[in-house]
């Protein structure tokens, strides 16, 4: 995956007091995710439980931009807040589409059970990518990583499978986060670019700084 | 006849109270916040079952953001308030939530003696290597050259280590977790709980805001490469010889916990009431 992000604007920056240079490894791509296991993760062994993982991947995501949308509503960041929350609802219908589709009332697989490559789903966004003073444009960079992610967990999951119907179901998710990253991608054309000094606050938080 | 009712599963998210955290945006709080309650659904435990017992700083606000029990304690003195709480009710799930200022610096010889003690606790610590929430002061485990505002130069001081040092006093479970692995830390939360006896679960969470190189800890945790033991000798050679980023369960071993009887001979509340009038 190489979804390289803007130097315009991502949220990477802390109002740090130690004033060194955050280590940014998000900043530079894709964040890579820290390995769960430490062996191989065996691999989905039938449709039904591809369709568990699709819907855990959505049910985490939505989780996940619930939280994002909760911490920007307190620091005071409603329209960072509205966007989260709205991709929160987009995730949450995804999963619920799932469940619908399979007769499922909840998903047959536990929680922790899932077989991801890192330690979170494909498309859960990573907590350490926010700012506070953060804009709708990194918001949606934020996502963007994530439907890319999504669309390369399904499209390798679609390569490496041996089973015709988690192939079938593979391709189908991998096209639907393709179309995710484009809608994204035309999102972000039509947000404001952040300026350069997006991050600074002349009344930080950190007051040894 | 009816049948009795049995109580439905509950999810984690519900184990999740109305307050939401503020904590700042990125802060690695609020996965192990979600890990409690994910560990609290694995083990299908009811929140009028659990209590979540914490002293001061960002990690101990956690009791708030649960819908189980919570007392919100004093600084460093939340295993003396769990200890007594667990032995007076053995019945009820209690957990300990703290930080590196609060559970090693200011709480620290309730460390000691929770571990020696050993009654049937989870002791979850937050560990962001500095006092978050009164601004960035190095805490124990700050690294000796952390240069910073408050500290020019480092403090030049020798790190805690406070798994060998709980291994030492005696905790009957150790284990590292990280809070970048959300489902991975809710099993070895869940496995504390069920484990009898005194757990200590340090959780290496960032603060990205005092300690923003923290956020390239997702690159360096690992599982540990090595398998529970229940020898604490060779699980403190381990701990002391690696690098501090070694994930999993690293001792678990099988001391009968403290618990004195309750109420057979022993006074009650009223007995003592009735020592003290006048």
């Amino acid at each position: 995956m190489s979804t390289k992000k803007s130097s315009k604007g991502s949220p990477k920056k802390s109002a740090g007091a130690s004033g060194k240079k955050a280590a940014t490894p998000g900043s530079a791509g894709t964040p890579k995710r820290a390995a769960s296991k430490a062996v191989k993760p065996a691999p989905i062994a039938s449709a039904s439980e591809f369709m568990a993982h699709a819907y855990a991947m959505e049910a985490e995501a939505a989780e996940r931009y619930a939280e994002f949308a909760d911490s920007m509503e307190v620091h005071n960041n409603p329209e960072v807040a509205e966007l989260f929350r709205k991709l929160s609802r987009i995730e949450q219908r995804h999963a619920d589409q799932i469940l619908e589709q399979m007769g499922w009332k909840q998903s047959p697989v536990a929680s922790g059970n899932y077989r991801w490559k890192g330690t979170e789903g494909p498309e859960t966004a990573d907590p350490t990518e926010l700012h506070y003073l953060m804009q709708p444009y990194h918001a949606l960079q934020i996502a963007l990583i994530n439907e890319k992610r999504a669309r390369d967990f399904f499209a390798h999951l679609a390569k490496s499978t041996t089973n015709a119907g988690v192939r079938k179901g593979a391709l189908e998710m991998r096209d639907e986060e393709a179309e995710h990253v484009r809608l994204i991608e035309e999102w972000l054309k039509r947000t404001p670019v952040p300026d350069s000094n997006w991050e600074i606050d002349p009344d930080p938080p950190v007051l040894s700084d | 006849m009816n049948a009795p009712a049995v109580a439905a599963p509950i999810t984690a998210q519900a184990f999740k109270s109305d307050y939401k955290p503020i904590w700042c945006p990125g802060c690695g709080d609020y996965s192990v916040l979600s890990s409690f309650t994910k560990a609290f659904a694995k083990l299908d435990l009811r929140p009028e079952n659990i209590a979540v017992v914490s002293g001061i700083g960002c990690s101990s606000r956690i009791p708030a953001y649960t819908n189980c029990y919570g007392f919100h304690g004093v600084h460093g003195r939340s295993l003396a308030a769990a200890s007594g709480l667990k032995v007076a009710r053995p019945d009820l799930t209690v957990v300990v939530a703290s930080g590196d200022g609060d559970g090693y610096s200011i709480g620290g010889n309730h460390f000691l003696h929770a571990c020696r003690r050993n009654v049937d606790l989870t002791y979850v610590v937050m560990d962001n290597h500095v006092y978050g929430m009164t601004k960035g002061q190095p805490s124990p485990t700050t690294e000796p050259d952390w240069d910073s505002k408050l500290s020019p130069g480092g403090t030049g001081l020798r790190t805690f280590h406070p798994l060998v040092i709980a291994l030492a006093a005696g905790a009957n479970f150790v284990a590292r977790a990280f809070s970048g692995d959300p489902n991975g830390t809710a099993d070895i939360i869940a496995d504390a709980i069920r484990t009898p006896g005194f757990s200590f679960v340090e959780i290496l969470s960032p603060c990205v805001t005092f300690r923003p190189e923290q956020r390239e800890w997702k690159q360096l945790v690992r599982p540990a490469p090595v398998t529970t033991t229940d020898d604490a000798a060779r699980a403190a050679r381990r701990i002391m010889t690696d690098d501090g980023f070694n994930i999993g369960v690293l001792y678990k071993g099988a001391r009968k916990p403290y618990q004195p009887p309750i109420g057979k001979g022993k006074k009650q509340p009223s007995d003592l009431e009735a020592e003290f009038a006048i």
